[in-house]
């Protein structure tokens, strides 16, 4: 019981390291380099699909590990979750109405 | 802080919503002109904003620490990269401003009008980035000061974390900016 108590207040100020910090630099760094390497090859349609994948991937670390989201709470998570979603929805929703005009 | 993010989310969302339609509607258009754009110094950018995410994301290790020094010397690499971004991004314009690309130029206003678009909506949203960027420049300099001073240290660093998110944030924007107008052609 104590241990989960402390593990709360951890999170609460979590300090992470700089290797960490590192280690995510050199992940986003490779995926950089990955995406425009694919950007010579001709993929067609996979182009912008695996260009946003990247992006995505990239924004994901990001968020969660310089921007601490991994270590906030569950309600807080959820709020950027619906935020994205929502934008998404937009997305969408704008290009239904535009093929079907 | 997170309330005003999602804000900055709707604003470029909104924008790339713009860029998606677009592209739908004009894709020979936008992959022509995508060509123009250097691929090089578009790299050089990426990198130079991460690793100013980086040192940013490392400052709040560092004044948690309570290693005020070497917290003040991360988030002055950080605004230095966002100075080396800024000049970077003004030779880039300077140079398709010497080419007549610029927005209601005769020479972009001859072209198809699937490129004026593309072009009209680079001047945009890469505008619109680098005024993020020199927003966030003035922020960082404010928690730099903060710092020295000691109005932010290891028990009060939320200013120092307000600065860092908004940065971050920049960062992703570009994450996606960066393949949308330099990579896809």
């Amino acid at each position: 019981m104590d241990d989960h108590k402390h593990s709360d207040q951890a999170n609460a100020t979590h300090v992470v390291s700089y290797r960490h910090y590192a280690l995510i630099w050199f992940g986003l760094l490779a995926l950089t380099a990955l995406t425009v390497s694919l950007a010579g090859i001709e993929l067609g349609r996979w182009v912008i699909i695996t260009a946003l994948a990247i992006a995505c991937i990239k924004s994901y670390l990001v968020l969660s590990i310089f921007m601490h989201l991994r270590y906030e709470d569950r309600v807080f998570r959820l709020f950027g979750t619906v935020a994205i979603v929502t934008l998404l929805i937009f997305l969408v929703m704008t290009f239904f109405d535009y093929a079907f005009h | 802080m997170w309330l005003f993010l999602f804000t900055e989310l709707i604003l470029f969302g909104g924008l790339f919503i713009v860029y998606a339609v677009y592209r739908f509607s004009h894709p020979d258009a936008f992959h022509l002109a995508a060509g123009e754009l250097d691929t090089f110094v578009g790299t050089i950018n990426t990198i130079i904003l991460l690793t100013s995410s980086l040192t940013v994301a490392m400052s709040i290790t560092a004044i948690q620490e309570g290693r005020k020094g070497f917290a003040l010397t991360l988030v002055g690499i950080t605004i230095v990269l966002a100075l080396a971004f800024l000049v970077n991004k003004y030779f880039e314009w300077g140079h398709k401003f010497e080419v007549g690309i610029y927005p209601g130029s005769a020479e972009l206003l001859a072209q198809p009008q699937g490129v004026i678009l593309y072009f009209g909506l680079y001047f945009v949203m890469t505008g619109l980035h680098a005024l993020h960027v020199v927003i966030g420049m003035v922020v960082l300099l404010y928690a730099f000061e903060g710092i020295r001073r000691g109005r932010i240290n290891a028990s009060s660093y939320v200013r120092l974390e307000s600065g860092a998110l908004y940065w971050h944030l920049v960062d992703i924007i570009w994450i996606f900016l960066f393949p949308l107008f330099y990579l896809l052609h």
